[in-house]
């Protein structure tokens, strides 16, 4: 699960990582209102940015200086209700609903830090780099040697040698070692506590007075998690997500949006990727990945196809299930009542496999509705796309 | 000969009170599966269909001379339950369990430092080695007894691959899930290394899916080690960059863990790469007509 950068901000706030002060406002008014406090010095400004689940938010022009409170009115004017697009957007982009007004900062130097779950290691990754402000997929493309990475044992959390070998290696003066270990402490007891999948901070600043913020903040969860994390589930913002994948994880449904003709419905993640390629080889389209999980129920496939149906970019539907500890007669009836009770507008091939596999296919062969069948995986997603490229 | 299970494997089931912890115990025990117990803490002295109930695993241990463990527990509980059964010196532990969060398995791991028991999963369909011994959620009835090692992080294409391979006769000797999870227990190359030992496997498959680097340092090891014919397949070449599919280990972030870069390694370390899932008992076929 993502969240916004100011539900981030609020998220380190608690755990003791330096933010700037900063106000989410909704409306030009607000944004008005709440930039006051920020631009009461001499010479004071403030950042207005828009909150979307994406990054690339500065280079799409989402991210504005102002000097005074009527630029961040007209700022905000501007921003509210604009669709941004960023590279990590698509081409779609996405409608600006809400801004933040935050205090601004003299920038002495920016850094990236970030932790992940390191898969290899089975431990979380702090990862630093001088290069802040820049993606750190292009600085791990060109020079993968300016990453610095500690791996934090579990069962001590983050020693502070290892925040001090960062530190330094940062090039930060002994003045500020103290604190970035302090930094990168909080950080890691916020990611661990939160239960993040991850916690980038793009860019790190050191700032002309010698203090280290969080300039920026990405947090994303660990969806598996989120049972122990009810304050954090309650931060999910359903405007940034796609209706259809909000529906489907109402029924537990591992469903991902894509932009082809052929709907599928298949039982468990790896053949549902596979059954996704299958279609690409055999020369069309996925419009999704759906997993029904291995014992779906009757309203689970019900559910499922009402998506699938929904959407009108499907062309023909394909349904991929091998039958485990789920009986295919089992299956073979919850397509047929799901069929039934939605509707088929669209061409629907149907490949079973596994226990009970004659009983299912003689269901479905039974049933009146108009089925295409088939008995292998090739054969069925061939029949899938030439339904859809004839529709 | 076989690897991790086999006839005289004597299982208990952690969860065994649970739905399904009690519906696989049966089936488990349907199939042939020595299963001698079960734990679930506060019900023990009772019995699943016969199968004794312990409270702890210690305890079920002891008392029943057990060696591996198959654990359904919930996921907020999941973690728990695989310590206790590695604290318990238990040899094997396979974990079915779905959802269980990543830190609690990064905890696990750094607990299992220096013990000596073996994890399989978590998020697995399990163990079987045909005929002997099932251990786990697959459907027994689709496999058959022969020469070849199967390993995979994912459940359904396994049975798609393991269907396929008896349909053309080519029968198993143990066929592994190692999981979806991007932390988990036994890996690729743990497993391969153990059919590469063992004299009744004559060849691999090995089916991966998009992220992490798993299927590449497994290419890698193979090229070096493995001297048995083996076919590979990975899932997800259709797949979107920064989008999890199901699998909470499936997903290619920062650009790293395609299906492409991991085909790559895996054809230059000499695997049979099967672009499509329907290929891949065919492909075995040929690997094997060959050697």
């Amino acid at each position: 699960m993502n969240i916004h950068e100011y539900q981030a901000k609020s998220i380190l706030a608690k755990f003791g990582v330096p933010v700037p002060k900063s106000k989410i406002a909704f409306t030009p008014d607000e944004a008005e209102e709440n930039s006051k406090e920020f631009l009461s010095g001499e010479g004071s400004v403030c950042v207005v940015k828009a909150q979307i689940h994406a990054g690339g938010r500065g280079k799409a022009g989402g991210v504005k200086l102002a000097k005074s409170r009527q630029q961040v009115r007209e700022i905000a004017s501007e921003l509210l209700g604009k669709i941004l697009v960023t590279h990590q957007t698509g081409p779609v982009g996405k409608e600006v609903k809400k801004i933040l007004i935050e205090e601004g900062c003299a920038i002495e130097k920016e850094f990236y830090m970030s932790l992940v779950v390191d898969r290899s290691s089975h431990k979380v990754a702090l990862m630093a780099s001088r290069e802040g402000g820049v993606e750190i997929e292009e600085v791990a493309a060109r020079s993968p040697e300016k990453i610095l990475k500690e791996f934090i044992d579990p069962a001590t959390g983050l020693i502070p040698f290892q925040g001090r070998k960062i530190a330094f290696a940062l090039g930060l003066d002994k003045s500020v070692i103290n604190k970035a270990v302090s930094f990168m402490t909080k950080l890691y007891d916020a990611f661990v506590a939160s239960d993040c999948a991850m916690l980038e901070i793009n860019p790190l600043v050191l700032t002309k007075s010698g203090d280290l913020i969080a300039l920026d903040a990405k947090l994303s969860f660990d969806d598996n998690a989120l049972f122990r994390h009810k304050d954090i589930e309650g931060m999910r913002d359903l405007d940034e997500e796609d209706p259809k994948e909000i529906e489907a994880s109402r029924y537990s449904l591992n469903y991902v949006s894509l932009d082809g003709s052929i709907g599928c419905m298949v039982n468990g993640a790896g053949l549902a990727m596979a059954t996704m390629d299958i279609i690409q080889l055999c020369g069309g389209s996925p419009a999704n990945f759906l997993d029904v999980g291995g014992g779906a129920t009757k309203e689970q496939v019900t559910a499922a196809f009402k998506i699938l149906v929904s959407d009108p970019r499907v062309k023909t539907i394909l349904v991929n299930i091998f039958g485990g500890i789920m009986r295919c007669d089992i299956i073979a009836e919850g397509i047929i009542a799901a069929a039934k009770e939605v509707g088929l507008k669209v061409p629907l091939v149907v490949r079973l496999q596994g226990t009970n596999v004659d009983k299912g296919r003689e269901l479905l062969a039974t049933s009146g509705l108009n089925i295409i069948t088939a008995e292998k995986m090739d054969e069925a997603a061939q029949k899938a796309v030439n339904a859809a490229k004839k529709a | 000969m076989s690897i991790l299970v086999n006839k005289n494997t004597r299982v208990i089931c952690q969860g065994i009170t649970g739905e399904q912890g009690t519906f696989h115990s049966k089936q488990m025990v349907a199939y042939g599966t020595k299963m001698v117990g079960g734990v679930t803490p506060g019900k023990g002295g009772s019995d699943v269909d016969g199968i004794p109930v312990f409270n702890t695993v210690d305890e079920a241990i002891r008392k029943t001379g057990a060696n591996a463990s198959v654990i359904y527990v919930p996921p907020p509980f999941a973690a728990d339950a695989i310590m206790e059964a590695v604290d318990a010196g238990i040899a094997l532990v396979i974990c079915i369990t779905e959802g269980i969060p990543v830190i609690d398995m990064v905890k696990v791991r750094r607990f299992m430092d220096g013990k000596p028991s073996r994890l399989v999963g978590p998020n697995c369909p399990g163990v079987i080695t045909p005929d002997e011994c099932k251990i786990g959620i697959m459907p027994g009835h689709i496999h058959k007894k022969g020469n070849v090692g199967v390993v995979s992080r994912s459940g359904t294409l396994t049975y798609e691959a393991v269907d396929q391979l008896t349909r053309l006769g080519l029968g198993q000797s143990t066929c592994v899930g190692i999981g979806g999870d991007p932390v988990n227990g036994t890996n690729f190359i743990d497993v391969l290394e153990l059919f590469q030992k063992d004299p009744d496997t004559n060849a691999i498959v090995m089916i991966g899916e998009i992220g992490g680097s798993a299927e590449e340092d497994a290419a890698e090891f193979i090229k070096k080690n493995v001297t048995k014919p083996v076919v590979g397949h990975i899932a997800g070449v259709a797949a979107p960059k920064g989008k999890r599919m199901g699998h909470a280990g499936a997903i290619i972030s920062g650009g790293k863990g395609t299906a492409e870069e991991k085909m790559e390694a895996m054809s230059a370390a000499g695997i049979k790469v099967t672009k499509s899932t329907a290929d891949i008992g065919k492909t075995m076929l040929q690997a094997l007509a060959k050697k």
